[in-house]
């Protein structure tokens, strides 16, 4: 467990929590980066701008983390193109079919004890996890 | 643009700007962090549970609390989900984007994240995460 990072993931979590609550809050919104996300790409009416606008500031964020610390954030890719492109596809579709991803079911689904977004996190934290371990051990390997 | 589009657009920045800090941060927009949490047989990293633990610990009270109110600071009204159904819908979308995450170890905001990095395969994600969006919307909506 030499890589578990109790500290920065606590802090990390806070600063999500309190971005979803501030979403809600000033906005009424759910912070679901997928929804918001497909909503700039298919804009549904004046819904576009907070979303666009969220977006930016999320990659703003990323940015002035990046900028501050002088140095580029880790980044440990896992697979090749071939399987880049799968993953993508199945995210994007995925996401869309069942409504949220880790953020609007995992981080604000179940604050609202949604059933569907308990329902959502155990499916996709299981599957994913299944997943992990077909490939790594099962398949032996993680390039393509 | 009146005062209230203002302050709610620049509320929404901000709160966009400390989701993205928050995923930085927490590691989350590096794949190896999140696999590592995933490979429950291997070197496993419990990092992933502390930050969904942090925004829950922030979300679960701080949700309460705002849903009493009769509407949100800058809105009319709160625009939350309807639906409420567990449906096949739901568990089958699930399951996809459980493959898709486990396979790359990206999910869609911590992929939004690492763009700022310029990588190629983050780029390519990107691009294949929005052509999965697009598929969905032109075959489902």
């Amino acid at each position: 467990m030499e890589n578990f990072t109790p500290v920065t993931a606590l802090l990390g979590g806070l600063l999500i929590g309190t971005a979803a609550t501030l979403t809600l809050w000033a906005n009424g919104r759910i912070a679901g980066i997928s929804g918001i996300l497909s909503g700039v790409i298919v804009p549904r009416g004046r819904d576009a701008v907070w979303r666009l606008l969220f977006v930016l500031g999320l990659l703003s964020g990323a940015l002035a983390y990046a900028l501050l610390r002088g140095q580029p954030t880790p980044l440990d890719l896992q697979v090749g193109p071939g399987l880049t492109i799968v993953a993508g596809l199945l995210v994007g579709f995925g996401t869309r079919l069942g409504s949220g991803c880790t953020s609007g079911h995992g981080i604000c689904g179940l604050a609202r004890f949604s059933r569907r977004s308990f329902t959502a996190t155990l499916t996709f934290m299981l599957v994913a996890i299944i997943t992990v371990f077909v490939m790594r051990h099962l398949m032996g390997g993680t390039a393509a | 643009m009146s005062t209230v589009t203002n302050r709610a657009n620049l509320s929404i920045f901000v709160a966009g700007f400390l989701f993205g800090l928050g995923l930085v941060v927490s590691g989350m927009s590096n794949p190896a962090k999140v696999v590592g949490f995933l490979d429950v047989a291997g070197n496993w990293d419990p990092s992933l549970i502390l930050v969904m633990g942090g925004g829950l610990l922030v979300t679960v009270p701080a949700f309460h609390l705002v849903l009493k109110n009769s509407q949100p600071l800058f809105e009319e009204k709160f625009f939350l989900p309807t639906l409420k159904a567990v449906d096949s819908k739901l568990v089958a979308g699930a399951v996809l984007f459980g493959i898709g995450w486990g396979i790359a170890g990206f999910c869609p905001g911590p992929a939004l994240a690492a763009l700022v990095s310029l990588n190629p395969l983050v780029l390519l994600f990107l691009a294949a995460m929005i052509g999965g969006m697009l598929l969905h919307h032109f075959l489902l909506e």
